[in-house]
Order: C-alpha cells, then sequence, then structure tokens
C-alpha cells in the first residue's frame, strides 16, 4: 500500500489591497463631513401674558429690579440705571457690567436676609429698540450670576423679563 | 575587508503596512463615533453672543420651536427665510397645531431664538411679541458658550 506523501497546506494569499483603498475612502468621507461646532447655551426668558388672578392677601410679591438700558449713537451702551422697586435709583456708565452685579448681588443678599420680604426677585429690562443685542446679552448675564474664583458659578437671579416696547 | 551583499536585479522591497491600516480603523473609528448627521438648524451667518454664563439645556423640550434672527430683521427657520417678523405668525400657528397632535400645549413649547449679536434688540422684542400673540410662553436666548 502506498501511502500518500504528506502535501503542504495550501496558501493562498487576499490580495488586500481594494480593502485599503475602500478604507481610505471611508475616511476622507468622513473627515470631510465632519463639522466642529461650538457649543451653545441659553438664557431661559419666560414671559407669559398676563392673566387676571384674584390678589389673594397673603401672596408673596417679587422685588422688582427695573434695569432701563439707554442705547449710543452706534448701538452701544450710553447709560444704565437700575432700581429695586422704584428705591434705590443708580446709574452707571463706565464699567456697567461689573457695577450693574454689584448692585444686583446687594439686593439679593438683602433679601435672602429678611424671610419678611419677597422670597423672589425678578429683573424687568427696559431697553432701547437700537441697541445691541451683544450688549443686552451681556446685561442678562451681568444679572444671572458671576463667575467666582473657583470657577463655579454663583446664581443670582433666574426670572427675567423685557418691558414691552414699541419702536422709535 | 567585508563582503557586499549584492542587491539582485528585480527584487522587490517590502515595508510593512500593517500599523498604518491600523491607524487608519482607528481614525475611521474616531470620526464615525464623533459624527452627527442629524439637521441642526443653525444658519452659520449668524453670529452669536458669547457668554461664561450660558450652559448647554440640560433638559431636552417636548417640542421646540428654533428661529434665527438677522440684524436686518429676517428671520431664517427651518430653512425658509421670512422677510418680516410680523409675518412669523401663521407659522407658529401651523407649529403649534403640530404640537398639539402631540400632546404639547402652546404654553410648554419652548422657543429658542438665536439672534446675531448686531441685532437690534428691539427686532427680538419684536418676535417675543409676535410669539407671545400666538400664546406661546417660554423662550431661550440661545448664545454661544465662552470657555477662558
Amino acid at each position: 500500500m502506498k501511502i500518500g506523501k504528506e502535501r503542504k497546506p495550501l496558501e493562498s494569499k487576499v490580495d488586500m489591497t481594494p480593502m485599503i483603498d475602500i478604507v481610505f475612502q471611508l475616511l476622507v468621507f468622513f473627515i470631510m463631513t465632519f463639522k466642529i461646532v461650538t457649543m451653545e447655551g441659553d438664557f431661559k426668558v419666560k414671559m407669559p401674558i398676563a392673566t387676571t388672578q384674584d390678589n389673594k392677601m397673603d401672596e408673596v410679591f417679587p422685588t422688582v429690579l427695573h434695569v432701563k438700558i439707554a442705547a449710543g449713537d452706534t448701538g452701544g451702551v450710553a447709560q444704565v440705571e437700575v432700581d429695586t422697586d422704584g428705591d434705590n435709583l443708580q446709574t452707571f456708565t463706565n464699567d456697567w457690567p461689573g457695577n450693574l452685579t454689584a448692585y444686583v448681588e446687594n439686593v439679593v443678599a438683602a433679601v435672602e436676609g429678611d424671610p419678611s420680604t419677597a422670597q423672589d426677585t425678578e429683573v424687568e429690562f427696559d431697553i432701547d429698540f437700537s441697541l445691541r443685542y451683544l450688549h443686552t446679552v451681556k446685561a442678562i448675564e451681568s444679572v444671572s450670576g458671576i463667575i467666582q474664583p473657583d470657577r463655579s458659578i454663583k446664581k443670582l437671579i433666574e426670572k427675567i423679563k423685557f418691558k414691552s416696547k414699541s419702536r422709535d | 575587508m567585508g563582503r557586499k551583499r549584492k542587491i539582485k536585479s528585480g527584487e522587490l522591497l517590502e515595508a510593512d503596512l500593517t500599523p498604518m491600516i491600523d491607524v487608519t480603523f482607528q481614525l475611521i473609528a474616531f470620526f464615525m463615533f464623533l459624527i452627527n448627521f442629524s439637521e441642526v438648524d443653525r444658519a452659520e451667518e449668524i453670529l452669536l453672543p458669547s457668554s461664561q454664563l450660558a450652559k448647554p439645556p440640560t433638559e431636552i423640550a417636548k417640542y421646540q420651536i428654533l428661529m434665527n434672527l438677522e440684524p436686518g430683521g429676517k428671520v431664517k427657520f427651518e430653512g425658509q427665510s421670512i422677510e418680516q417678523i410680523q409675518f412669523m405668525t401663521p407659522i407658529f400657528r401651523q407649529e403649534i397645531d403640530a404640537a398639539k397632535r402631540e400632546g404639547v400645549n402652546a404654553d410648554e413649547i419652548s422657543v429658542i431664538i438665536r439672534a446675531h449679536e448686531d441685532t437690534p434688540t428691539g427686532l427680538v422684542q419684536e418676535l417675543i411679541s409676535v410669539c407671545q400673540e400666538s400664546e406661546l410662553e417660554s423662550f431661550s436666548l440661545r448664545v454661544k458658550e465662552k470657555i477662558n
């Protein structure tokens, strides 16, 4: 009986070149469609339509800060006036964001320190039509919170609304 | 004297390309995880103001209306360009009807306004007023996140 010779296993070499071509095509596709977008955040403004409600005797009315921003010729900030329920009127021109934040901080500290007063504080903005939106956002930022040295955010006022105005 | 090895004619120098293919696959996997095909209605010409306090929203609204407002008063909404803010009223009606079909009331709709930084604030307020006339009351002013 003749015993067959041991044969070497067959080696098949698969040509990988087309696979590499496809891989590079895919890579180019993903690189071309990749888009770097900046993160965006929101400032919440709740403005319900005013409804008539019965006045409750024990209802706590919020402390309202009125911030009036006058626009200059080029849409910049000419002057910022702020008062608390009609009292303590202050006017800022230079470094108005910092001064506005300091004012709001004092008001919030006073409200929180006296439980008999209104627990909520709101800000009502009265802004000139022509003021650039950039400055409005800066004003909202100034009353919303402060970035502290340890990078945490101290929230000041969350309720923001705009006073209705007609076009000048 | 050392013997120099003669290079025979026709001999191919083969480089091992396996690491290159590995890195290429790594790159593909990286881009596949990061790529986002969803159509976010961001008008590229709108330059948003930036703020350190603005954080991305943590909760997704049940229904949202996202509008882009240009300095000239033109509103861009879902690919449409609306010349004047007052012409948005019928569009808001349609959106509110669509939201009601999904079980969302008008006061629960989140209105997101992406306004250019040079837009007069009065136009933003006008847009908010037109929204209020359609019983929309929850607004978000979108800004760019500034990282220091």
